[in-house]
């Protein structure tokens, strides 16, 4: 985690921008190592705590890794690893050459801050990598091509700081019933207060501050944009990790700290978490539908898959819990090997809307592929990664009594599956548009690496002791309470 | 009425945070925006303040003719929510500049109706 974070700052200083990507490179790669050793000691001994500057806690900065933020850890680590050599082609292409050491150094920033939030043991240190990996986004965004991108850049901005705000504010409301900024500790102190009117109020306030950040469905209006103008690695980096983080910061509060007690069993949270994902999954798969922009329309789609993770969550049983959690992965591979081919699609084809993707597999075959299965990923076709969440998912919802939302989610399976289907007819079914260039393949480092994405989508939907056993922990853990 | 006078700081500290607010919502120009959040902001640093203070307390030196000291970490942490917002701020106002130089405006629906006529998608 620390070194991504010394590393930014070089590149600033270095200006240049084989040596910055070097750097970014080798960065990410070590912190991929670095978490895979993490998760294999947390799996084998338990939960790791390390005492920043050596005071110890709950007085000192805390980091503490156990299954949950290990299993964090590993998927933004891994798609970090795969996102920093394939920004090399096509950061190239979209953003002019003055400018790629900046880009270099805020994505290594935006990865440290990710990394951080999984870390962390402490509320407050939560925040200020929150804002950290946030701040690097604006900056990240801001850099797209499209006039546009400044705009969305400035929306997520105002929306971001506002969650990133009331979360300080609940931080601080515990803080004074709980004297106590560490979380473990706080977790301890807080059945005390239960029911007190400032605990209930700093879980609506952190409930809202964290929902913004990961979009789910009212507060979600910033994420469209930002993930359509961006450059084409950043968003990839983005739609696989940071919302994902977020969720993760969510399933702490809920089960780490107030305990699955307080918020499941004597407050409408469930209720409401299960309202508000059912909409977001419906309004934002019709909404995808009709996009003209591929990439906009897997933005949508984003919102949508965010709301099968907090359906998930809402569900709070462990079977629902384990889909969360493994969809919260899935979805991170699924959506980055996405993003990373239509990167691909961007910088061949000059732009992402439909009509450019017209008969776009005769020039791009293996692009083309790679979308389709990630795609397949993305519906849950049996074999491919999606699936095996959304089993559980339906499992948890058929347990929990709830059968309109097994059949719910079920059913937007089928327009995920419409709005996957418009892609495959663009590019398999159409005549290329009369006049348009033609389109070579992508180059060859940015194809392998994505489809490294989607070999994995592949590989977990056959293989679950990875994502399954890990998230099955995190959620018994979750669900034992305190860690 | 001395419930209400003695917690006047958290009073504040809630008129602040909706004048912020409503700023950043009712206001349609950016640089407005961005103070709404500034207010808004500060309303935290309020909230997280005021409790740390102890009427008659010192700063917390170890000594014997200290008793009563006012707790030091609140005030460490805002220190830090300062950073975080000064550069927020910094990063808001340098992409309304970037805005102005590309859209020539910064009131939120003049550039809205400029994108209008571009078309969705790229």
């Amino acid at each position: 985690m620390v070194v991504p974070l010394a590393a930014a700052p070089v590149i600033v200083l270095l200006r240049h921008a084989a040596l910055g990507w070097l750097l970014a490179c080798a960065a990410s790669l070590f912190a991929f190592g670095a978490s895979l050793a993490l998760a294999a000691e947390v799996a084998r001994v338990g939960a790791i705590s390390y005492a920043m500057g050596n005071w110890p806690p709950p007085w000192g900065i805390e980091y503490r890794i156990d299954a949950l933020s290990s299993f964090v850890l590993v998927l933004v680590s891994a798609i970090g690893a795969l996102v920093a050599p394939y920004a090399w082609r096509s950061v190239a292409a979209e953003l002019p050459r003055e400018q790629h050491y900046l880009y270099h150094a805020e994505y290594c920033l935006c990865l440290a801050g990710l990394l951080g939030m999984a870390a962390t043991g402490d509320a407050f240190n939560l925040f200020v990598f929150m804002e950290v990996a946030s701040l690097a986004m604006y900056v990240l965004i801001a850099l797209g091509r499209d006039r546009r991108a400044l705009l969305a850049s400035y929306q997520y901005l105002i929306l971001g700081t506002i969650g990133a705000t009331f979360y300080v504010i609940g931080v601080g409301l515990l803080y004074l019933v709980t004297g106590t900024l560490n979380i473990a500790d706080m977790a301890q102190r807080l059945p005390e207060a239960r029911g007190a009117r400032p605990v209930l109020a700093a879980l609506a306030f952190i409930t809202v501050g964290i929902s913004l950040k990961l979009a789910l469905f009212p507060l979600h209006l910033w994420l469209p944009n930002a993930y359509a103008y961006a450059p084409s690695a950043a968003t990839a980096f983005m739609a696989a990790t940071a919302t994902k983080v977020s969720v993760y910061v969510l399933l702490r509060y809920y089960f780490s700290v107030f305990g699955p007690g307080l918020v499941v069993e004597s407050l409408p949270v469930p209720g409401i978490l299960i309202g508000l994902s059912a909409i977001a999954i419906v309004s934002a798969s019709l909404v995808a539908l009709w996009q003209a922009d591929f990439k906009r329309m897997l933005a949508y789609s984003s919102v949508a898959q965010i709301g099968y993770i907090t359906l998930g969550i809402g569900l709070a049983t462990a079977d629902g819990l384990t889909a969360a959690v493994a969809h919260l992965f899935n979805h991170g591979i699924t959506k980055g090997a996405l993003f990373l081919l239509v990167g691909g699609i961007a910088l061949r084809a000059g732009g992402t809307g439909f009509e450019r993707l017209r008969g776009l597999a005769r020039a791009m075959p293996l692009t083309s592929l790679g979308i389709t299965l990630a795609g397949l990923s993305l519906i849950g076709v049996p074999g491919t990664a999606g699936f095996v969440s959304k089993w559980y998912l339906v499992l948890g919802a058929i347990q929990a009594r709830a059968w309109w939302l097994a059949a719910l989610v079920v059913l937007t399976s089928l327009i995920a599956v419409a709005y996957v289907w418009r892609f495959v007819e663009a590019a398999y079914l159409s005549e290329p548009a009369p006049g348009a260039a033609p389109a070579a393949e992508a180059p060859a480092s940015m194809l392998a690496l994505s489809w490294v994405l989607v070999a994995a989508c592949l590989w977990f939907g056959f293989d679950t002791s990875f994502t399954v056993e890990g998230a099955r922990r995190a959620a018994l853990l979750m669900l034992g309470g305190a860690p | 009425m001395s419930a209400f006078a003695s917690h006047y700081t958290y009073w504040i500290t809630a008129l602040l945070m909706a004048a912020g607010l409503y700023t950043m919502i009712a206001s349609g120009n950016l640089v407005k925006k961005l103070i709404g959040l500034s207010i808004f902001q500060t309303s935290v640093y309020l909230l997280y303040i005021a409790p740390g203070k102890l009427i008659g307390g010192t700063a917390p030196i170890v000594s014997e003719a200290f008793k009563v000291y006012s707790n030091p970490l609140p005030h460490v942490l805002i220190l830090t929510a300062i950073v975080v917002g000064i550069a927020t701020l910094a990063l808001g106002l340098a992409i309304v500049v970037r805005v102005r130089e590309a859209y020539g405006s910064i009131e939120e629906d003049e550039i809205v109706a400029a994108d209008a006529g571009r078309g969705e998608g790229t």
